[in-house]
């Protein structure tokens, strides 16, 4: 009984996390600004995270979770070099 | 699905509801992305997924692998660490090259210069 109310709840959560994930990517690519793409792009980065996660739940594996600590470095990495570079032109000074 | 079974009834029924509550945040912060009109109320919403959404996932995360090993697995405290200590840089370094990008181009919509002691 549990064991399919977890089975429910991990494809509940993953639809959830991909709609998320299409929001992101919608202001991702419309997003009227450049600050705006990068907003979508962090976003996604973080959903992304998230959906490895619930994966990683659902596998019972925790390589998972290596992934998921690379990716939340490499978005900080992304979203920091991007507004530096909105902000001055160039990402290394 | 092959582990769920293994694990304890009460360990299956917080991870599904962390899981499940960390999903609708995350998702309620991402719906918010789309509906704010302007930059600046925009920049907000995601925060809810990166907070709330993150540590809920990471709850559950914890339960079921604890529950799986019968051992204390802690490690999902270095995402949380890292992602609460990196999210407000990267959002305030966003915000403030939005600020200056706007106010080069005399963008009606935000204020000019803060004033300063030395002003007169």
């Amino acid at each position: 009984m549990t064991a399919a109310l977890l089975t429910w709840a991990i494809f509940v959560a993953q639809f959830l996390l991909g709609l998320a994930m299409a929001c992101a990517t919608f202001r991702l690519i419309r997003g009227p600004r450049a600050q705006d793409r990068v907003l979508g792009l962090d976003t996604l980065y973080l959903n992304a995270m998230l959906l490895l996660l619930t994966f990683g739940i659902r596998s019972g594996s925790t390589l998972y979770f290596e992934a998921a600590l690379v990716m939340a470095l490499l978005g900080f990495v992304a979203t920091a070099a991007l507004a530096k570079f909105l902000m001055r032109g160039e990402v290394i000074e | 699905m092959t582990h769920a079974a293994e694990l304890p009834g009460w360990a299956a029924l917080l991870t599904a509801l962390f899981l499940l509550l960390g999903a609708a945040l995350a998702f309620t912060g991402s719906v918010g992305l789309l509906r704010f009109r302007t930059f600046y109320e925009r920049v907000h919403a995601p925060t809810l997924g990166t907070t709330l959404g993150l540590g809920c996932v990471l709850i559950a995360s914890m339960i079921a692998f604890s529950a799986l090993q019968s051992r204390p697995v802690l490690h999902e405290v270095l995402i949380a660490i890292c992602v609460t200590v990196t999210t407000p840089i990267t959002l305030m370094l966003l915000t403030r090259a939005a600020l200056y990008r706007d106010r080069r181009e005399g963008s009606d919509y935000v204020p000019t210069r803060a004033p300063r002691p030395n002003d007169h």
